[in-house]
């Protein structure tokens, strides 16, 4: 079975030298929405430049459902719908008039009852007539959506489709996103908010200067290198802990008012509990508990940093 | 594998450009028509009468042929120029860009209609000066054709133009600095053999004589230039053009990053 996209050892150089891409190797696994996380200039739009035709390879392999993007292009760009990150939008034409062109770009007949059903799901059936200079940005956005999807597309590429808009808005994206999911649509999108990619993913690939820096399971990434703590506020301070709290990793900060206790990620709640009822015996108060838990921002930001 | 020819495709850009033909009516048809009719008024009737006829017809009739490729090669360069390179300036080109296109497919929607605008706009032309003078047509088919081809060579310029263009002003630069001066200089108002020897010599290097010499033939059924040289000339243009596009669309230069 082939992965919707297979990327081997992707090198781009720009004309000027700027390197944007360097042995980037990637494969996006069916059905999922994989987010590319990355600072801004990190080469995320680059790299859906190129699968999209809109850029070149400078070395390296991409394919799409087993076929070479360059050898077999007309069959691969018919698989993938792009909404790209700025609102390009032919500004006199309607709203009904540009998403049925792009469908008719795509060598596809007619087909009024698609077109309808895609502008109402994305709220634009009231504004079909509109010319797209009259619209705001969030609608120019939904109206670049309706058109990616115009041809059917297995893969959706969205490049930052929150970027400058509305929290409802937003929202309504994302619930829009999840509900091709659903009918097996396989989403890439490249998003600097990290929120966006903790809420929608299944897979974060952290891209930064163009290397590809990780690629992993949302829920692994944030248990493997995300740390569970906690804060315990001790009601008076102590010098040291009794040798029976070894068996836990306790340390004592701000001259003994303070426990932090790192959970280990087998931890289900038994081990905190143990604890507590631990320090209670030993008549060691606390005034306050807090957990804390390291997100993908904190993740992220310890990754792109190192680099 | 047998890439299919996505029609669809092409015809989808060759009506969104006639849409935006009919957005900008009066500006892409009306006016074009209204200029050559006041060139042929001061030049063909005024001056005109005074100048008395050439080659056996008059003066009026005579740069009838001229005038209406003045127009056509200029509307040819600024409206395939001008298609292109919107897309281009606002961005929406990533959608022909990632459609299932080929660069051929994509030169022939927006070639196709640039340069079937500018024929009608010829015929026009022509149909709307045989209002206010006589004019002979020695070689109807061969006129239809030629406007084609020069229709369809000058549109390939122009869309060159547009792909290479980094604003407008290179738009303009073309059509107003080179195009209309070899057209003014190329016989659209006089007979290469009122010039002088050294001149007619010199004026052999203008492309645009050649284009003029012949579409002229095709109304008056005699041409200043060697017919045969003309046809060479015009075919030879076509198909230089053709070539430039189709590298500039493989290596993607100026359209793609």
């Amino acid at each position: 079975m082939n992965h919707p996209i297979e990327i081997y050892d992707l090198h781009k150089t720009f004309a000027n030298g700027v390197i944007a891409l360097e042995s980037v190797n990637l494969e996006i696994e069916e059905g999922e929405i994989f987010a590319l996380l990355g600072p801004n200039g990190a080469g995320k739009t680059t790299l859906i430049k190129i699968i999209c035709g809109l850029s070149t390879v400078s070395s390296g392999n991409i394919s799409v459902m087993g076929l070479d993007i360059d050898r077999h292009y007309k069959e691969v760009r018919k698989l993938i719908g792009l909404v790209p990150q700025e609102l390009h939008t032919d500004m006199f034409e309607t709203v009904w008039d540009t998403v049925c062109f792009t469908r008719g770009l795509f060598g596809l007949p007619k087909n009024d009852r698609l077109v309808q059903v895609l502008l109402r799901e994305l709220s634009l059936w009231e504004k079909r007539g509109e010319i797209m200079a009259n619209l705001s940005g969030g609608m120019k956005r939904r109206v670049l959506i309706a058109k990616a999807l115009a041809h059917e597309p297995k893969i959706l590429f969205l490049d930052e489709p929150t970027a400058g808009v509305d929290v409802e808005l937003r929202q309504d994206m994302w619930g829009l996103i999840r509900s091709y999911k659903k009918r097996g649509v396989t989403t890439i999108l490249t998003t600097h908010f990290i929120d966006e990619a903790e809420e929608l993913s299944d897979r974060v690939g952290i891209i930064n200067k163009g290397k590809l820096v990780l690629v992993e399971d949302k829920k692994s990434l944030v248990s493997k290198l995300g740390k569970k703590q906690m804060i315990l506020k001790l009601s008076s301070p102590i010098s040291y802990l009794p040798e029976i709290f070894n068996e836990f990793k306790i340390e004592i900060k701000n001259s003994g008012e303070i426990l932090e206790y790192t959970m280990p990620d087998t931890d289900q709640g038994e081990r905190v509990s143990k604890l507590i009822k631990m320090l209670e015996t030993q008549e060691i108060h606390f005034k306050n508990i807090e957990t804390i838990q390291s997100s993908l921002e904190d993740i992220f930001v310890r990754l792109v940093s190192k680099k | 594998m047998v890439k299919q020819i996505n029609f669809v495709g092409i015809l989808t850009i060759y009506k969104s450009e006639w849409s935006r033909f009919r957005r900008t009516f009066w500006q892409s048809l009306i006016t074009p028509i209204v200029t050559t009719m006041l060139f042929l008024l001061v030049f063909g009737n005024a001056i005109g009468e005074r100048v008395g006829g050439i080659n056996g017809v008059s003066y009026a009739a005579f740069i009838i042929p001229g005038l209406i490729m003045l127009t056509v090669l200029n509307e040819s360069l600024s409206n395939s120029s001008f298609g292109i390179y919107m897309p281009k300036f606002t961005g929406t080109i990533y959608e022909i860009l990632s459609a299932p296109l080929s660069p051929i497919e994509i030169v022939i929607g927006y070639v196709g209609s640039a340069a079937s605008k500018s024929i009608l706009l010829g015929l026009l032309i022509f149909f709307t000066s045989t209002f206010f003078i006589d004019l002979p047509i020695a070689h109807p088919i061969p006129m239809v054709l030629l406007l084609v081809i020069v229709s369809c060579t000058f549109s390939m310029i122009g869309f060159t133009i547009g792909v290479i263009a980094k604003s407008f002003d290179h738009l303009q630069f073309v059509p107003l600095l080179i195009i209309t001066p070899l057209t003014f200089l190329g016989g659209a108002f006089y007979s290469m053999d009122m010039l002088p020897a050294v001149w007619k010599t010199i004026t052999l290097f203008n492309p645009i004589v050649y284009v003029i010499s012949a579409f002229r033939w095709s109304f008056l059924g005699t041409a200043t230039v060697n017919l045969n040289a003309s046809l060479m000339v015009i075919f030879l243009m076509f198909f230089v053009v053709l070539s430039l596009i189709i590298i500039i669309f493989k290596t993607g230069y100026r359209i793609k990053t």
